[in-house]
């Protein structure tokens, strides 16, 4: 598939579905990893959106950034909504009354899609309504203020794991979200993504809108205000780190078949490529306390032993010599 | 003209799949749960043998039923549900997304006793809970009712001047699971009747008439957030779209009653023999049946008895009831549900506001019967109108609220 970033850009900047003026933090990649996603697809999607960050920074009425229609239902119901959305097109398209092909677009965070909305996703899937699920992964639950979810990695703080004398953050381990949704007989494409590398992430999508059945993208979303970074500006250098140090590895899942992709794949061939964890831990002040008032060398050995340890079986899934 | 109509014997969730499937339904969102699961059972069986054109999404929760119909609405689809109990109140959150999109969603709410202690049989405790969630309610008496209903259902839902998602209740197993002889209409009375398909009213944005619907040829933006700035006003249009679907609701009925022969009273409030009454009962759903048929006991003793049916308990028709049961002096609400620490059962609030502004109030006595299923005999109706006619002229008792037929 290739790939013409200029042409691309170029067409989304133009027709503007994804529209400025939102309020979503400075330097947050969510409205990023839209437009992105909307700079793959040729028709013009229904897009369906979870209670979040995303959904409520950017229609707060009597505005709105979406011009594409867009729903909101409620915070764990996405995929079910999707589900309505697609049976009711195939009701009225055989009746003649819908004649567009629009994709059905679905945004979820970690909060709708790990936890609250997991039920309503693996129901859809399963029933095998033909959507695109994307993930906007930022880690926790950012919109009611940082709180953990099943996507907060392991040691990071949020306000409900707080760093104190006894615990130092979060003391389980992120849940393998995409792995789980490949496990699920009827999907037809998943994949994660990252919006540093966004041919990769539009080659995926479009991949995704032409699965013809249910696909699902796990993208990383950085969060300044909730990752507590340096600065705003380095939203994308996380997000590139993140592919880097093998912490979010990048791969896609057709017809039973795990494939690296991009950066991923060529830290599989080689492997000095792979960048320590603690660079990708350090300009984050949630994981200050590894660092502060000094090093704790044995939780980032940990945490370094937990990236390899997922990095491994993705090896291992997508066919390459361990390390 | 009245149309000539074939008999068949259904029982309620069997004429109310009946229903739906004549109403051209194009999406159906529903899961299973007792005793509303032959309506779900029966539906999969039009769909097997393509009987209906109706796509059924069988989704893995309740929550996610309502969800489903909202996405299906909101794409401009004619939609039907049904659940019972802890099915709607697994529901709750959406039943208010629906009625705050203005979606016109028709659900079939067989009604059932909600947990604890888990119990399948009917009460209207599941239902009552809903009362304030902005969506029309009408509770029916019997299975013909019900089928007649959910047909009346689409047409209010869809009016454009109602466009409200409409609840239509049938009593569990009383109703659900009891064989009766339902006149059915012929498909395409139906068909005319409703519409063959959902019309999606325009509204006009930015100089632009659009119809009201996720469609890529206008994006609207459905479901934003909405704060103190507007959602004051946005929920005094929704009260405003309710109270007024009042008259639309009679109307349906009246309309439908030309079609069909049937009337159950003026379509939102049922008497029975209240002209000369000095007594009434004033009931919900299947015990009307039993009720009505004590009064012309008890008259034929003597009694001036009466019984008042809510057919429509929301939006509730106070100005009716007050003009009905004005200048009868005593009156006893029977309620199928209670409202724990209040003062007594959710219906008899309502008579009781009802009636506040009676110059002569009525004695309104509460009697809360029939908890998860329990039967309510005639001989304990006989017993209640006894009552109701010994407390005429006399002080109101110190205790207005009591549980019948309980064991101590």
């Amino acid at each position: 598939m290739k790939i013409n970033p200029k042409e691309i850009a170029l067409v989304e900047e133009k027709r503007k579905w994804f529209l400025p003026g939102h309020r979503l933090c400075a330097g947050c990649a969510a409205p990023i990893i839209v437009r992105q996603v909307f700079m793959a697809l040729d028709k013009k999607p229904i897009v369906v959106t979870a209670t979040g960050c995303l959904e409520v920074a950017t229609t707060i009425y009597p505005y709105t950034s979406w011009r594409v229609p867009w729903i909101h239902n409620a915070f764990e119901n996405n995929s079910a909504t999707a589900s309505g959305i697609e049976a009711a097109i195939k009701a009225l398209r055989r009746k003649g009354e819908i004649h567009e092909e629009s994709p059905i677009i679905v945004f979820g965070g970690d909060g709708a899609t790990y936890d609250i909305g997991f039920q309503a996703l693996s129901g859809a899937i399963e029933r095998g309504h033909n959507f695109l699920y994307i993930l906007y992964d930022n880690e926790a639950y950012m919109n009611t203020g940082i709180q953990r979810s099943g996507g907060t990695p392991g040691y990071a703080w949020t306000t409900t794991t707080p760093v104190g004398k006894k615990l130092k953050g979060k003391t389980q381990w992120k849940k393998p979200i995409a792995r789980i949704v490949a496990a699920h007989r009827q999907i037809k494409y998943v994949a994660t993504a990252s919006p540093a590398y966004w041919t990769d992430l539009i080659k995926k999508v479009r991949k995704g809108v032409q699965a013809n059945g249910p696909a699902f993208i796990h993208t990383f979303s950085t969060c300044p205000r909730g990752w507590r970074t340096a600065e705003t500006k380095i939203s994308i250098k996380i997000a590139r780190l993140a592919v880097q140090t093998c912490y979010f590895p990048l791969w896609e899942y057709e017809n039973g078949q795990y494939r690296l992709t991009s950066s991923s794949e060529a830290i599989a061939k080689v492997s000095k490529r792979k960048i320590p964890i603690e660079e990708f831990l350090k300009p984050q002040a949630r994981f200050r306390h590894l660092f502060h008032p000094e090093k704790d060398q044995k939780i980032i050995k940990c945490i370094q032993n937990e990236v390899d340890k997922e990095w491994s079986i993705l090896l291992k899934l997508t066919g390459h010599q361990l390390l | 003209m009245i149309t000539e109509q074939e008999v068949i014997g259904l029982n309620g969730d069997e004429a109310v799949a009946y229903a739906a499937k004549q109403c051209k339904v194009d999406v159906v969102a529903a899961y299973p749960i007792t005793p509303q699961t032959i309506i779900v059972e029966k539906f999969s069986e039009y769909v097997a043998n393509g009987e209906v054109e109706t796509e059924f999404i069988t989704v893995e929760s309740e929550h996610s039923a309502l969800s489903a119909c909202v996405g299906a609405s909101a794409v401009g689809a004619r939609v039907f549900t049904a659940t019972a109990a802890n099915g709607l109140a697994l529901m709750h959150e959406i039943v208010y997304v629906a009625s705050g999109l203005r979606l016109p969603i028709v659900m079939v709410v067989v009604n059932r006793a909600l947990s604890s202690p888990i119990n399948i049989h009917c009460d209207h405790g599941d239902s009552m809970a809903e009362r304030d969630a902005g969506w029309i309610q009408i509770y029916t008496e019997d299975a013909q009712e019900a089928y007649d209903t959910v047909i009346q259902g689409f047409r209010i839902a869809e009016d454009e001047r109602v466009l409200l998602p409409v609840m239509v209740m049938l009593d569990g197993f009383f109703i659900s699971h009891t064989l009766q002889n339902v006149f059915v209409l012929p498909d395409e009375t139906v068909k005319k009747f409703v519409g063959e398909k959902r019309n999606v009213p325009e509204i006009e944005i930015m100089g632009k008439r659009v119809k009201l619907k996720l469609d890529p040829s206008f994006p609207l933006t459905i479901g934003p957030l909405a704060l103190y700035d507007y959602y004051h006003e946005i929920k005094r249009g929704q009260a405003e779209a309710i109270n007024s679907s009042m008259e639309i609701i009679k109307k349906v009925h009246d309309e439908y009653s030309r079609v069909s022969g049937r009337k159950y009273g003026d379509g939102v409030l049922d008497s029975y023999k209240l002209e000369d009454a000095e007594i009434a009962i004033v009931c919900i759903g299947s015990a009307a049946g039993t009720v009505k048929s004590v009064v012309n006991e008890v008259r034929e003793e003597g009694l001036k008895a009466g019984c008042l049916r809510i057919r429509v308990f929301r939006p509730f028709p106070a100005d009716e009831i007050r003009r009905i049961l004005s200048g009868i002096p005593v009156i006893g609400v029977l309620d199928r549900s209670l409202s724990f620490g209040g003062m007594g059962g959710p219906l008899q609030y309502e008579i009781k506001v009802s009636m506040y502004d009676e110059p002569k109030r009525p004695l309104i006595m509460n009697y809360a019967y029939g908890l998860g299923g329990r039967d309510l005999p005639p001989g304990t109706v006989k017993k209640i109108f006894y009552e109701l006619n010994k407390l005429k002229g006399k002080q109101k008792p110190k205790e207005t609220f009591k549980f019948i037929d309980v064991r101590e």
